[in-house]
């Protein structure tokens, strides 16, 4: 560290700063009621800290002085920008008797804000993007620029979705609130979804610098630990432990050279032990609730998975069971596909056949790659090499995915020459 | 007087140059500001990032309205400016010609309002 | 990051906006540290265009690119992201009769900083 003081003062607020302007921001936005004057606020009240910080001193609780400097200066702003537009003179007044410093500093009333917070920006009444955007802005504290580069969009185009987003907020007052225990199951849903979308962008997407497609699942990850601090719903608990058994395959999944590697295939000495260990616990921790819904029952399997020493020694009839739970809580024609591979594994790869073709049959799925390269699958290993082609071929033409087209490429090669 | 001088090319030749090209160009701008800064003409100068990065921003009866940029739709671009001193517009324009972006692409010359803050 | 806002708007309406409204911004983003350089243009009547091919410099009288709004001011300022930048561009006063251009600095600077 920097032996000259003013550095040393630098380091401490850039330190507070990451580590308090989230949970700053968000009580401002509950005390000013509004987005865009809240991160005003915000921003003058680091630039007073690092103006006051190195004459008095850091202050002993640098949250609540943060927030009543950023309230004060709020307010003080709106009294000058009123010399010019009387309509914020009552705003002004208003927010200057109604709100005192007294209900900053608790924990506990920290904890509400960050999650009154995080339930706006998931607000169903914003479009999904704009949710996720809001999301990583807000509650993580990314950039712009950041989600941009991550989401492979033009740094406008986004900026424009966060101000549209913002925009409704404030105009069709979607309230800065935790939802009532009735609401909160549906809403606690809608901020699972962006959670898991943001996770799945940095896990499945290929395209992009790798780097920062790992960080926007790290970033999912570290809202999910979050969430899981704030409100320790079961189905929070089930997908951190989701997030974190996926994740703990990061390495194991692609080659050096950027192949993708099946479950069944994946070296497992290069799973994250520490990784797994955690989301078993939570998915334990989650089942032992008994009010555990889709996303720890995903867990479960992938704990079974994680705990295999090799694909042959996984317990099969246990992922089926579970599949079985899985259909009932929240059927999905997906499901019932990973079920029937589960099932291939468990009984053989004729039963499995059976199922899918039944799916298909159905008319589901079948613009879905992943069915017709497991069918492929399946009747690749009972030999029956022309059908196991025709449905490579099938799923070649419907992903988009760079690496998962090598894949079947390489598998369809296997298949022999067609003649 | 202080004038701030804009400097308009087409961007979309840039990353067609080879490198070497590049750092010639790099050169010669870190030489043209050297000397300015040495005869006390130099201010302040800044690149911008390409105009496919704007975005336009009004505010129409308290609404915030944003559209994709850049304002003025033109196949030369603005894409950096100096701010200098100079005794006179003609003193401005010879400095202004000496910038190597006047070679391909257009400057502009504007005289800056001396306002006096409190 | 730093951007550069830059006001265009139709001088004559431009004028309808108070010079003091104006200042009195930029004096509020100057002490919050926001407001890096900030200068308000003479009319675009007062501008020259300069061009030099083959070594011979040319003037044409007028800004750049003949529009009813022109450029009539900027803002350098410091925001941690687009979104901040934005922000700080809709508040520009003339940003309610004209428009104001957001566009994000190269930090060519800083850059061959971190090379050298």
């Amino acid at each position: 560290m920097s032996e000259d003081p003013a550095d040393r003062m630098r380091a401490t607020v850039e330190a507070v700063y990451r580590a308090e302007s989230r949970r700053v921001l968000a009580t401002l936005i509950r005390l000013l009621g509004d987005f865009d004057l809240a991160e005003e606020a915000l921003h003058d009240a680091f630039a007073t800290a690092v103006e006051r910080w190195p004459r008095d001193g850091v202050p002993a609780n640098p949250r609540g002085w943060l927030v009543s400097a950023g309230r004060f200066k709020a307010i003080d702003g709106l009294r000058r920008r009123a010399r010019f537009d009387a309509s914020l003179v009552q705003l002004a007044e208003r927010l200057d008797a109604e709100t005192g410093d007294g209900a900053v500093s608790d924990e506990e009333g920290v904890a509400d804000d960050q999650l009154r917070l995080i339930f706006t920006c998931c607000h169903p009444a914003l479009p999904p993007d704009a949710q996720i955007a809001l999301t990583l802005r807000e509650v993580c504290g990314l950039t712009t620029e950041e989600i941009a580069r991550a989401f492979l969009t033009q740094a406008p185009t986004l900026a424009q979705r966060v101000v549209r987003a913002k925009a409704k907020i404030r105009d069709a007052r979607i309230p800065y609130e935790v939802p009532t225990r009735a609401d909160l199951p549906g809403r606690l849903d809608a901020v699972l979804r962006v959670i898991y979308l943001v996770f799945n962008e940095g896990y499945s997407a290929s395209s992009g610098p790798s780097l920062t497609r790992h960080d926007v699942s790290g970033e999912a990850i570290r809202l999910g630990r979050l969430l899981v601090g704030l409100l320790p719903d079961p189905e929070a608990v089930g997908l951190l432990a989701l997030m974190l058994l996926h994740e703990s395959r990061r390495t194991a999944r692609s080659s050096t050279a950027g192949e993708l590697i099946l479950l069944d295939e994946q070296d497992r000495a290069l799973w994250n032990r520490e990784l797994v260990s955690e989301g078993a616990a939570l998915v334990e921790r989650a089942l032992l609730s008994r009010r555990f819904g889709p996303y720890a029952l995903q867990a479960a399997i992938a704990a079974v998975h994680a705990e295999a020493e090799s694909a042959a020694a996984t317990d099969w009839a246990q992922i089926v069971a579970l599949y079985d739970v899985l259909l009932r809580a929240d059927p999905s024609p997906v499901v019932e596909l990973n079920r029937a591979v589960a099932v291939a594994m468990r009984d053989g790869p004729e039963a499995g056949l059976t199922l899918i073709d039944a799916i298909l049959a159905r008319g589901d799925l079948t613009e879905y790659h992943l069915a017709h390269s497991a069918r492929a699958d399946l009747c690749r290993r009972l030999g029956r090499t022309a059908q196991a082609r025709a449905s490579y071929e099938r799923a070649l033409r419907l992903t988009r995915q760079e690496p998962e087209r090598r894949f079947l490429e390489r598998r369809l090669e296997s298949c022999g020459d067609p003649s | 007087m202080r004038y701030l001088c804009l400097i308009y090319s087409d961007e979309s030749q840039w990353p067609k140059m080879p490198k070497a090209e590049q750092d010639k160009w790099m050169a010669e701008y870190g030489a043209f500001t050297e000397g300015i800064k040495q005869s006390g003409h130099y201010v302040g100068s800044e690149r911008l990032e390409a105009a496919s990065t704007a975005s336009v921003v009004r505010q129409r009866n308290g609404k915030v309205s944003i559209t994709d940029g850049p304002f003025v739709e033109t196949k030369e671009t603005l894409g950096g400016f100096f701010m200098i001193t100079a005794k006179d517009l003609d003193e401005a324009i010879q400095l202004a010609s000496k910038i190597p972006g006047a070679r391909h692409g257009s400057v502009e010359v504007r005289p800056v309002m001396e306002i006096r803050r409190p | 990051m730093k951007y550069l806002c830059l006001v265009y708007g139709d001088e004559h309406e431009l004028h309808s906006v108070p010079d003091r409204e104006c200042l009195a911004y930029d004096e509020a983003l100057r002490l919050g540290g926001r407001c890096l350089a900030s200068e308000a243009l003479e009319s675009s009547r007062t501008a020259a265009t300069v061009r030099m091919r083959n070594g011979k410099t040319s003037v044409t009288d007028g800004p750049f690119a003949e529009s009813k709004e022109q450029l009539a001011g900027f803002y350098l300022i410091e925001a941690r992201d687009l979104n901040e930048a934005i922000q700080v561009a809709s508040r520009i006063p003339p940003a309610r009769v004209g428009s104001v251009e957001v566009r994000p600095i190269r930090p060519i600077r800083e850059l061959a900083k971190q090379a050298g």
